[in-house]
């Protein structure tokens, strides 16, 4: 068993001895090792020009990566908090992005970005949000997003070692998070995975929602609803084939995302089965937070997150299922 | 270790050719802008020709140059194909990016090109960035970028990571008075050059209408980066000659202020330079000018000749 934190440790580690190419840079993730403690000892094996503290300067600290990346290098960089790639943002939309196309190929990028999002542990609307909807719209730019230590591993291996700009997102609260690594070392971006397999109901989620949806999944069971949970892990390119399969058999698809219902990457998963498989669905629908900042007291919080309580309730509700009686 | 490259006659020659090609390029790219040759906008670097001429002459072959959106002058300094960049200006399939980027994202990487940057302060993060990757191989980066960008938060965040990181970056401000149409003293406290030396930058002014101060100077940058002493911060005090974009007439410039700067011309501060200094004749200057003027005419023709790019050509998102 290993911990999700050190999932991502172990593969910086095995990459940066992998390939001289790869550097790594951030806030406070060499000498202090990381403010989630997920990159300590690796300055200590791989030196200071490859694993280096950097100022408090987001648009420094991804424009170099940027003009690293173009330049022979592999830098991955940390963003500390999900809620500072704004400040970063011009290098990774603007530059590294378009540059595969707009130098008619003349240089890929390869440039990993880490961050670490997401709600549920107290730290207020601009510590806790998801901003994998922010970057959905920027064509060239890969979005990762694992559940498990397992993944975590094999996808940033593969992150680091594809040829493109890859937002590389760390739910918080699956940091101390355990679970055995399996299946390939290096792992496949764009790929989804189906967690639990079930005929009556596919749903569909990322990151730490994966696992209140398995939770759900369980109590929907002894309603006698067999849900199908399918883990997307990536954002970007959306794995279409594993979704469109699922919604064939279920013909239900109900998308579980933590995040603002407007414009969030739940309404692309709808649009990818009613555009595509319209035919299949008796019902599709999405469970995400309300449209407004997220709230610091853990009453409002834990209201505000589609948790594994509410995701039952949301599909009891929508498919006219009574709460079973309690004895 | 490399050290400057010696002027000889010969290569102050080249210098001047070099300035007299983005000249007439730039004059070139105005009149296809007017016949709706070249589309969208384009930001000329008239007047600005020392400054990238006399930088472009003192870097070695694994140097690398983040240029901005008045970039063709950084381009052409470098060795771009003037044939090529005209083609990507007129959208042209056989442009330096095959008409993807057009005037203000010209890349070309085989020319120590990294980009040219339509976001203020960009260059200075690429060249940053440019720098950590270049310092293996005793490389050098440089950042063009202009007066209005030392307000910008790139300024201050890459000037103090390079600095602390010790990286080979030149940065070369060129300052031209004016951040569009605003000039810059009205926006900014106090002195440019104070702000690196803040941050224990070498700083430097320079003469940017006079290619060979700038060459000079531009040198002794080059080598103290290289060897290893750090950022080096140069500011060019420099003139555009025309507006900011094709939109802008200059209603702001200073009475009698352009026709100050045009006396100092950098052609001319430059030929006159060559028959004071290296003894040339006016004759040899006029034979570089007329071969620069027939080039460029038959390079025109032959961007107005070439294909567009073929609509429906599957872009491939993401590199294999």
């Amino acid at each position: 068993m290993i911990e999700y934190r050190d999932a991502i440790r172990d593969a910086l580690d095995e990459e940066l001895a992998h390939d001289d190419r790869v550097v790594f840079f951030g806030e406070d993730v060499a000498k202090p090792g990381g403010v989630f403690a997920v990159t300590g000892g690796l300055l200590e094996r791989h030196g200071p020009d490859r694993v280096f503290d950097t100022p408090i300067s987001e648009l420094a600290i991804s424009g170099a990566a940027f003009g690293a990346a173009v330049n022979g290098l592999r830098p991955v960089i940390e963003i500390m908090f999900g809620d500072f790639l704004p400040i970063a943002m011009d290098a990774i939309v603007n530059q590294a992005s378009k540059y595969w196309y707009l130098s008619n190929e003349q240089a890929p990028v390869p440039l990993v970005i880490r961050s670490a999002v997401g709600a549920g542990g107290r730290f207020g609307a601009i510590h806790s949000q998801n901003p994998a909807t922010w970057f959905l719209g920027v064509p060239g730019l890969k979005i990762v997003a694992p559940s498990t230590p397992s993944d975590a591993k094999a996808l940033l291996k593969a992150a680091i070692r594809d040829d493109n700009p890859v937002l590389f997102l760390e739910h918080k609260r699956l940091y101390s998070t355990k679970g055995e690594l399996e299946g390939p070392d290096v792992g496949e971006l764009g790929k989804a995975v189906v967690r639990r397999a079930g005929d009556d109901l596919t749903i569909v989620s990322a990151m730490k929602s994966v696992h209140d949806c398995l939770a759900a999944a369980e109590a929907l069971a002894e309603d006698g609803i067999q849900a199908e949970v399918i883990d997307l892990r990536s954002l970007r390119p959306i794995d279409s084939k594993t979704l469109l399969a699922s919604v064939g058999k279920t013909n239900r698809l109900v998308v579980v995302e933590e995040g603002p219902r407007t414009g969030g990457w739940s309404g692309e998963i709808l649009a990818i089965a009613t555009e595509a498989a319209l035919h299949d669905l008796d019902d599709a629908w999405r469970l995400t937070t309300a449209d407004h900042p997220i709230p610091y007291s853990p009453t409002l919080e834990d209201a505000f997150l589609p948790l594994a309580d509410a995701i039952v309730a949301g599909v009891r509700g929508r498919l006219g299922v009574a709460e079973p009686a309690t004895a | 270790m490399a050290i400057a490259v010696e002027l000889d006659v010969q290569r102050a020659l080249a210098l001047y050719r070099t300035m007299r090609l983005i000249r007439r390029f730039e004059e070139a790219v105005q009149s296809l802008f007017l016949r709706g040759e070249v589309h969208g906008t384009t930001h000329l670097y008239v007047g600005q020709e020392a400054v990238a001429t006399g930088v472009g002459d003192v870097l070695g072959p694994h140097d690398r140059v983040a240029a901005t959106y008045r970039g063709h002058g950084h381009a052409l300094s470098l060795g771009v194909s003037p044939q090529a960049l005209l083609d990507e200006m007129l959208g042209r399939a056989t442009g330096v990016c095959a008409g993807r980027a057009g005037s203000m994202n010209v890349v070309d990487l085989d020319h120590r090109l990294i980009g040219s940057f339509g976001i203020i302060g960009g260059s200075m993060a690429a060249a940053t960035g440019a720098a950590l990757a270049l310092r293996r191989t005793d490389g050098v980066a440089v950042a063009y970028f202009g007066d209005g960008s030392t307000n910008h938060g790139y300024f201050h965040e890459c000037l103090n990571f390079a600095a602390v990181q010790r990286l080979p970056v030149v940065y070369i401000c060129e300052n031209n008075l004016y951040g569009e149409f605003t000039p810059w003293e009205d926006v900014t406290a106090g002195e440019i050059l104070d702000r690196p030396r803040a941050m224990g930058v070498d700083a430097r002014q320079v003469d940017g209408m006079d290619v060979f101060a700038v060459r000079e100077a531009a040198s002794a940058a080059v080598v103290a980066a290289r060897a290893g002493g750090g950022p080096v911060f140069v500011e060019a005090l420099t003139y555009r000659f025309v507006g900011h974009s094709r939109s802008d007439p200059g209603a702001y410039r200073k009475p009698g202020e352009l026709d100050e700067w045009k006396r100092r011309d950098p052609l001319i501060v430059g030929a006159r330079t060559l028959r004071e200094r290296f003894e040339v004749a006016p004759e040899a200057i006029e034979e570089i000018d007329s071969a620069v003027d027939a080039d460029l005419q038959a390079i025109a023709e032959r961007a107005l000749a070439a294909p567009f790019p073929e609509p429906g050509t599957t872009a491939r998102e993401f590199a294999p």
